[in-house]
């Protein structure tokens, strides 16, 4: 069991890396230059995939969080914490190249637009979650009432997507009506990002899963 | 007893307990009216327009004032044991997230007939009718949420912080509208340009309401 967690760490670390240089490569070297933004637009293919991985990750959070209250094994309690983490982080990271793009291209770091604004109660929501799993002792009570916390927060993900699509807003929109806006050149590099950046995302969450297994045993053995 | 009444029940220990303690409307009253002056006299020696604040100070004033009701609501069962019984009530465990939510909610409403007057004379306001189904759709959203907010919080460590971290950016988006149909009103603004904040507003009452609903028995598990 412990071998086979070592080799699959080891795959997925090896997967992600030639992942993410090949991204790297492609979006430096290979994507074409944007007519209008120039450079700047490049950062589009980190903002995008960041928001995509948050979205992914915050919904693994959420269907585990369901799976707990179902069935009630602790495993499904460790993913969605861990997702959930990770989701948190990617979504800052998408909120923090945004500003970097919006400033660039808006001439401001922040406007209170929809997609903003639900990006903006999206974290705090899942800050509030970190912080409710920290202020809990009691585990399997901790877990339960995360768990609902999780779903009732959830909300925000779908309404956060569809922001874009329900209100009239200056942030553009890439995928609509089951085609995208790229040109093909731009469409290839930002899949390999996204590409790149889930695998990521399945390494980060393996290695957090195992770390957080570890600790639980930790506490149980009663070493804390 | 059929549905209702055993929801009605539940309310009425809730108000028969107020009746006799008159803790909680008298701070939660105060607490609003205190708010709302802090907020007059902090925007009134910057802020030309004052009446241009007021759907924020009215919101800001009932979410804070409501925040203190939703603390005590969990906590007071807690301290006298008598969460256990409720527990051991002979109904569905749902029924007790309807019942003091109702509660909330009629604390809250009654908090809001206090401090509204005051609102609307210290911003020179005019009261217009629409502003009441406004009010009570923003009041059961602030509710609905709180109260299984509240439940959450009674086993937390640090449970007085923990409330208003936890609920406030849940209900963010009820506020939002609620202050942007206000203000809308207030401003005389035609209905079709602020009818999407109310369906926003309906649709969060509805969806919190519902979720709440089927997960409060997992929070009041013992």
């Amino acid at each position: 069991m412990d071998r086979w967690r070592h080799t699959h760490h080891s795959v997925l670390w090896a997967l992600s890396a030639v992942a993410i240089g090949a991204a790297l490569f492609l979006v430096f070297l290979v994507a074409p230059r944007e007519a209008v933004m120039g450079d700047v637009q490049r950062i589009f293919y980190f903002h995008v995939p960041a928001a995509w991985v948050g979205y992914l990750a915050l919904f693994v959070s959420f269907a585990a969080s369901l799976l707990y209250l179902l069935r009630r094994e602790s495993r499904w309690d460790r993913l969605a914490l861990c997702s959930a983490e990770i989701g948190l982080v990617f979504i800052t990271q998408g909120i923090i190249t945004g500003s970097f793009w919006a400033k660039a291209t808006w001439g401001v770091w922040w406007t209170w637009e929809p997609r903003l604004t639900t990006s903006a109660v999206l974290w705090a929501i899942y800050a509030s979650y970190l912080t409710l799993r920290r202020a809990m002792d009691e585990q399997d009570r901790r877990a339960r009432v995360a768990a609902v916390y999780s779903i009732l927060g959830f909300v925000a993900v779908p309404i956060n997507f569809m922001a874009i699509r329900w209100w009239r807003t200056v942030h553009p929109l890439v995928f609509e009506g089951g085609g995208s806006n790229l040109s093909p050149a731009m469409l290839r590099v930002l899949i390999s990002s996204i590409v790149a950046f889930t695998l990521f995302y399945l390494t980060v969450l393996s290695f957090r899963l195992r770390l957080e297994w570890a600790h639980e045993q930790v506490e149980q053995l009663g070493y804390r | 007893m059929n549905f209702f009444a055993k929801v009605w029940t539940l309310v009425l220990k809730d108000l028969s307990l107020e009746k006799r303690s008159r803790e909680m409307l008298s701070s939660m009253s105060i607490f609003a009216l205190l708010v709302v002056l802090v907020f007059s006299f902090s925007f009134d020696l910057r802020v030309e327009e004052v009446s241009g604040v007021a759907p924020g100070v009215v919101w800001v004033a009932i979410s804070f004032a409501g925040m203190l009701g939703l603390a005590r609501s969990f906590v007071l069962e807690r301290d006298q044991g008598c969460l256990d019984g409720l527990l051991l009530c002979p109904v569905d465990r749902s029924l007790l997230y309807l019942g003091k939510m109702l509660s909330n909610l009629l604390f809250i409403s009654l908090t809001e007939l206090v401090v509204l007057p005051l609102c609307f004379a210290l911003f020179n306001l005019t009261f217009h009718l629409l502003l009441l189904p406004i009010l009570l759709l923003g009041t059961i959203g602030f509710s609905a949420v709180g109260t299984i907010v509240s439940a959450m919080t009674v086993h937390a460590r640090a449970r007085e912080v923990m409330l208003p971290i936890l609920l406030f950016p849940l209900v963010l988006p009820a506020l939002i509208a609620a202050v942007k149909l206000t203000g809308g009103v207030l401003d005389g603004q035609p209905w079709g340009e602020i009818r999407n904040w109310m369906e926003l507003l309906v649709g969060f009452d509805v969806i919190f309401m519902v979720i709440s609903y089927l997960a409060f028995e997992y929070v009041i598990e013992e």
